[in-house]
């Protein structure tokens, strides 16, 4: 055994780990991404500094640090281009705005197209995000092979790669940094962030939710703002509300660590795999989700194996790779795969933010601003109004399923 | 993976199978009397709980006959129950 002087010190705490008091003027409940920047930005742009984050784990130990952080703003409707593209213009002045390191780094995400039908979809979504103002372009198979050489763009695979979509500003960050960022911001502007505090119930009084029943103790809420991604569906249901969310296990994957061959994200939604090669050198993929329900932050290998053999097919150097990890989060997905945000009808203090699904973590800056806005005002804020959960009554769906379906 | 309990063929791996979701949800009687609200909920609104529940499978590559069980979506334990056949 090595002597522990040859161990680094411990760090600096970057919040203080608050106990709970006994009321609040929000609650939010979860501590992953959404909850923590909600928390912030209630307190940075509201001056509402009366919150607790609620979160049943650890920080960050749901899906915000099990996602693959892929980062754009290239889906198809005018709404998500809104939310989206509010999030990304956030990611670029994150690292100032929070005063710390998340490696956000704009290489580029490219969606990669193997038939006919995509080239169509993906030209399509070219043409809309360039009317939105997105940097989206289209890319023949030979600038697709200049971005990407370590891809094979011959009509050698079973599914040759006939085009992409880029989006020069995508890329990825640290998720777990991104986190602590969140945290540590929130805490110094008097937020308190409470871990291992699992919300169990609620108590309520009228049309009003009085208080959150938690594994430690009741803490009295003045608003209450849901942000629990997988579990959203439980603890609506815990206030009698129905979601129109299921819960399924997403799972993804790392190599070992390698030389640097890629450097840009690829995403191929047809044959289900998508790939990054993060600061560090191993690469991050993901796959589809598995089909079930569940919440069990794990899903069945054989998904694994799909996903490993479109990687291979499509990265022929992969097959030198080895798998040295794999896991899963729980996602919550709607039924146009986009998110539900808003007020809960049923309640007069009660506020949602789900159905993020396989893609929210790209959201995070953008919803936290958006959420926080919408909580503070007890208004939909104008990029959270077509969110609401009555457009599955009226119909006003949002279909992203083309542009994010497995995709991220 | 799963190991489900087909009750044609017997236990065979999930990827054999198909999923069809929360048993027991059947088209509506009457679909042009229902409100916005209802026809809403019988397309969007479907059971997703933390713990037992009652779902559909296809058995797509073997019987091709659909079934229903008991599975637990924590656990992922699976029980074939003999009520659950009848909920379709
Ligand atoms: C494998 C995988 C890959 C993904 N890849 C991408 C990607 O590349 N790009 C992208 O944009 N998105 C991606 N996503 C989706 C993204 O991770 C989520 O949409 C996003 O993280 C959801 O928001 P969150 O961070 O707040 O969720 P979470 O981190 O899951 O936060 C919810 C928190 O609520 C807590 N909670 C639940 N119930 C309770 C309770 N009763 N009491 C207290 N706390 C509770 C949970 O413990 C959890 O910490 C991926 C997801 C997965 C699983
Ligand atoms: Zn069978």
């Amino acid at each position: 055994m090595r002597t522990s002087e040859r161990l680094p010190g411990h760090p600096d705490f970057l919040w203080a780990t608050a106990d709970p008091k006994s009321s609040y003027d929000v609650v939010v409940v979860g501590g992953g991404g959404h909850g923590l920047a909600t928390a912030y930005y209630l307190a940075a742009n509201h001056g509402i500094t009366n919150v607790a984050v609620i979160e049943k784990g650890w920080l960050a130990g749901g899906n915000m640090a099990r996602n693959t952080t892929i980062i754009r703003s290239n889906y198809l409707w005018d709404e998500s281009a809104g939310i989206y593209e509010h999030s990304l213009g956030l990611w670029e002045g994150l690292e100032e705005e929070l005063d710390c390191e998340i490696l956000f780094s704009q290489r580029g995400v490219m969606n990669v197209a193997h038939s006919l039908g995509d080239v169509r979809e993906g030209r399509r979504r070219v043409n809309a995000n360039q009317l939105n103002g997105i940097d989206a372009q289209w890319l023949e198979p030979d600038e697709v092979g200049k971005l990407a050489p370590v891809l094979d763009v011959t009509d050698r695979p079973r599914y040759p790669v006939m085009g992409a979509t880029f989006q020069p500003r995508g890329g990825i960050a640290k998720h777990d940094y991104v986190a602590w960022g969140y945290a540590r911001a929130a805490a110094a502007l008097g937020v308190d962030i409470i871990q291992d505090c699992e919300v169990q119930g609620f108590e309520t009084d009228g049309d009003t939710v009085t208080a959150v029943k938690t594994s430690r103790g009741r803490i009295a809420c003045g608003r209450l703002a849901l942000c629990a991604a997988g579990h959203s569906g439980v603890l609506a249901s815990q206030l009698g509300v129905r979601l129109p969310v299921q819960s399924h296990p997403l799972q993804a994957l790392v190599s070992e660590l390698l030389d640097q061959v890629l450097d840009t994200v690829v995403m191929s939604n047809a044959v289900h795999v998508y790939v990054s090669q993060a600061h560090k050198g191993e690469l991050v993929m993901g796959a589809g989700v598995d089909a079930h329900l569940g919440y069990g932050q794990r899903g069945s290998f054989h998904v694994i194996e799909e996903q490993m053999a479109a990687a291979v097919e499509l990265f022929p150097v992969f097959a030198r790779a080895h798998v040295l990890r794999t896991w899963a989060g729980i996602v919550d997905v709607t039924p146009d795969a986009s998110p539900i945000v808003g007020h809960l009808a049923q309640w007069a203090n009660a506020y949602v933010n789900c159905g993020w699904g396989t893609g929210g973590f790209k959201a995070t800056p953008g919803i936290g601003s958006v959420f926080a806005d919408t909580v503070a005002h007890e208004a939909p804020h104008r990029l959270a109004e077509p969110y609401a959960l009555d457009r599955f009554v009226s119909g006003r769906l949002i279909d992203e399923h083309g542009a994010a379906a497995v995709a991220h | 993976m799963l190991t489900l309990p087909c009750p044609f063929c017997g236990p065979r791996d999930e990827t054999e199978f198909g999923y069809g979701g929360e048993a027991g949800v059947a088209y509506p009687e009457r679909p042009a009397d229902l409100d916005d609200a209802a026809w809403a909920e019988y397309l969007f609104l479907r059971a997703n709980p933390r713990g037992w529940f009652t779902e559909r499978w296809v058995h797509r590559a073997g019987c091709r006959q659909w079934f229903t069980v008991r599975r637990h979506t924590v656990t992922n334990e699976v029980v074939p129950d003999a009520a659950a056949q009848e909920v379709r």
